[in-house]
């Protein structure tokens, strides 16, 4: 998929999140909407996937380690066609399999997470079965800041070093804020990139939600041969609607149906940018 | 009745039996948190290595890790002692394991009080409750080398989830070869009419050895491996009660959540209600010394088992009379 293609994926991403959320009455909005772009760019351009065969042997395999962001997972997975987009209605309803963090039960899903620090191990558990195979599929997980703070991930990645894991690709969605406020003043995760290339990690940072940046970025990896990979991106948490941007409030605030209409307009507004943009660019 | 013949710790035939089955499929690994040398699995590591995934002392990671493994196909045995596996690890065995379905072996070894006067940081007394109040793993305790070789051999290709809980002391052989071992099946050890000792793992022999002290002394007592709680055998449990008079339970495992809680719900909720004794540790700071030591104090020997089943006959005979 071209870069404008995937910009316009990540508006209609936004709307489905934002609707989702509005209907099921619960959800993480910030962090959903902060890495929306990766998850964009990962099953759309970057990823080895099969939507009619989800357990396809040969599948890049994603897991989700910041459980609580699923509502952007759903939506690409639906978008994608690993599940009929009705599924959707049904979240966070009685007996729906479509619950407030992944679980296997959907088509698509790898593993649940919802309870942070655990996907990396788990990841590192995948890539280190396909070394031992000789198989070329990836492993991609994406980690919240917050996340960071738990001592598993940190024992995970001396695993990951140790067992030289090129064919992993860990992101952090670092949008600096979680519930409690600044990641910063909560516990200082800083001088980050020093402290993941400390443990053995190639590192690069990234602007998040910048579609071409990031797919310049996946496209570098492996960064080092037998190094496991790492890409701080730096996202804005709420990105792409004024009001959610950057407000440790909107972390699981659902938005009421008046917020949800301005969110939508803003958001249509974007997607009125992006056509007004390409079709200059295409008839020049 | 011949006296027990003395076998090996199931910790080796563990590993043992391991080793010959990863020799046969190398999709068979073994996990481990710097615990070779507990796990017996330095040889395999010799034979091996290409087999043996390391994590040092991370049983956190050891567990995420192994879960990783298994959704990828391998047949994972993740190694380390009980006591840090499932109270470190708890939360990565029910989500990462459990919850997600990753039909990953997990083995407790050194369990119980195997550890002794090491004191209450290597013992673990809580694996049983914790681990039965998880939806979605089996637990299986072998009381001697043939159940834990045919537990090994049935775990392999188990398609769930399993604990698999082992201990460090050399144990007397209690079955007839070919003996049938099933998962979620009981084993009757001895046939006996009045009292029944249900016990599990390594307190089974010691149960074995008290009933031949009650045949002594004129009571005919029916022993019962319980080698599995989940998936538990409720039919043989509420058949074998309701044919005898009282039910003396016993587990190297704290007296709440493990085997004795399991069959006291059962009973109480069939309404079969025998003489019930539930022997294991208590509530209380752990007294400290070896395995032997602490089963002694405990009443966990042939003779206080012995006791504790006449004393509780002889409520029933003082009842009826």
């Amino acid at each position: 998929m071209q870069i404008a293609e995937l910009e316009h994926k990540s508006i209609q991403y936004r709307k489905t999140i934002l609707s989702s959320i509005a209907q099921a009455g619960a959800g993480h909005t910030g962090g959903s909407l902060s890495c929306t772009d990766i998850l964009n760019v990962l099953y759309n351009r970057v990823m080895r996937i099969d939507p009619h065969d989800p357990t396809w042997a040969e599948r890049d395999r994603y897991i989700h380690s910041k459980g609580h962001s699923v509502e952007v997972l759903y939506a690409v997975l639906a978008d994608k066609g690993f599940f009929p987009a009705e599924k959707l209605a049904t979240m966070g309803r009685g007996g729906s399999h479509w619950v407030g963090h992944p679980t296997r039960k959907v088509p698509g899903i790898e593993q649940n997470t919802g309870a942070l620090g655990h996907g990396l191990s788990v990841a590192v558990g995948m890539a280190l079965a396909a070394k031992q195979d000789n198989r070329d599929y990836r492993v991609f997980t994406l980690m919240g800041d917050g996340e960071l703070t738990e001592g598993s991930v940190w024992e995970a990645s001396m695993s990951a070093a140790f067992y030289k894991l090129d064919n992993l690709v860990v992101i952090i969605d670092r949008n600096t804020l979680q519930i409690t406020g600044r990641t910063e003043n909560v516990m200082a995760l800083e001088p980050l990139a020093d402290r993941f290339t400390a443990f053995g990690y190639a590192v690069r940072t990234v602007d998040g939600n910048d579609i071409a940046a990031l797919v310049d970025i996946f496209a570098q990896t492996p960064f080092e041969p037998g190094k496991p990979n790492l890409i701080i991106a730096r996202t804005t948490k709420g990105k792409g609607v004024s009001f959610i941007e950057d407000a440790a409030e909107w972390h699981h605030h659902v938005p009421t149906a008046t917020e949800l209409e301005r969110a939508l307009a803003e958001l249509d507004q974007a997607e009125q940018r992006w056509q007004e943009r390409y079709a200059t660019i295409a008839t020049r | 009745m011949q006296p027990l013949q003395p076998g090996s710790p199931n910790q080796q035939v563990f590993s043992d039996t391991l080793l010959e089955l990863a020799q046969r499929d190398r999709n068979v690994l073994v996990v481990t948190s710097d615990s070779r040398g507990s796990g017996r699995l330095v040889a395999f590591g010799k034979q091996l290595p290409a087999q043996v995934v390391e994590v040092g002392i991370a049983e956190q990671n050891l567990v995420g890790v192994a879960a990783g493994l298994a959704s990828a196909g391998k047949r994972v045995f993740a190694v380390s002692p009980a006591c840090f596996l499932t109270a470190r690890g708890l939360e990565q065995i029910k989500n990462d394991v459990a919850y997600s379905d990753q039909p990953v072996k997990l083995v407790g070894i050194s369990a119980g009080v195997s550890y002794g006067a090491l004191g209450t940081t290597h013992h673990s007394l809580h694996d049983l409750a914790v681990l039965q109040a998880f939806n979605n793993i089996d637990i299986v305790i072998p009381a001697d080398n043939f159940e834990t070789r045919a537990a090994v051999e049935a775990a392999i290709d188990h398609p769930r989830p399993l604990y698999l809980r082992l201990g460090k002391k050399a144990m007397h052989h209690l079955h007839a070869p070919g003996t049938p071992f099933t998962i979620g099946k009981a084993i009757r050890v001895r046939r006996g009419d009045e009292v029944a000792l249900m016990a599990t793992g390594e307190t089974v022999e010691i149960a074995v050895q008290s009933a031949e002290l009650l045949a002594a002394r004129g009571v005919s007592a029916d022993v019962l491996s319980i080698h599995s709680l989940r998936p538990f055998d409720e039919t043989e449990v509420l058949e074998t009660a309701r044919r005898v008079q009282a039910v003396v339970t016993v587990e190297e495992h704290s007296v709440h959540g493990g085997l004795g809680s399991r069959v006291a719900t059962l009973l109480m909720q069939a309404g079969v209600t025998p003489a019930l004794r539930i022997v294991g540790i208590p509530d209380e700071y752990t007294y400290t010394g070896s395995q032997q030591e602490i089963f002694a104090h405990y009443g966990i020997t042939p003779d206080g088992l012995a006791t504790t089943a006449e004393v509780l006959l002889e409520g029933r005979r003082v009842l009826t009379r």
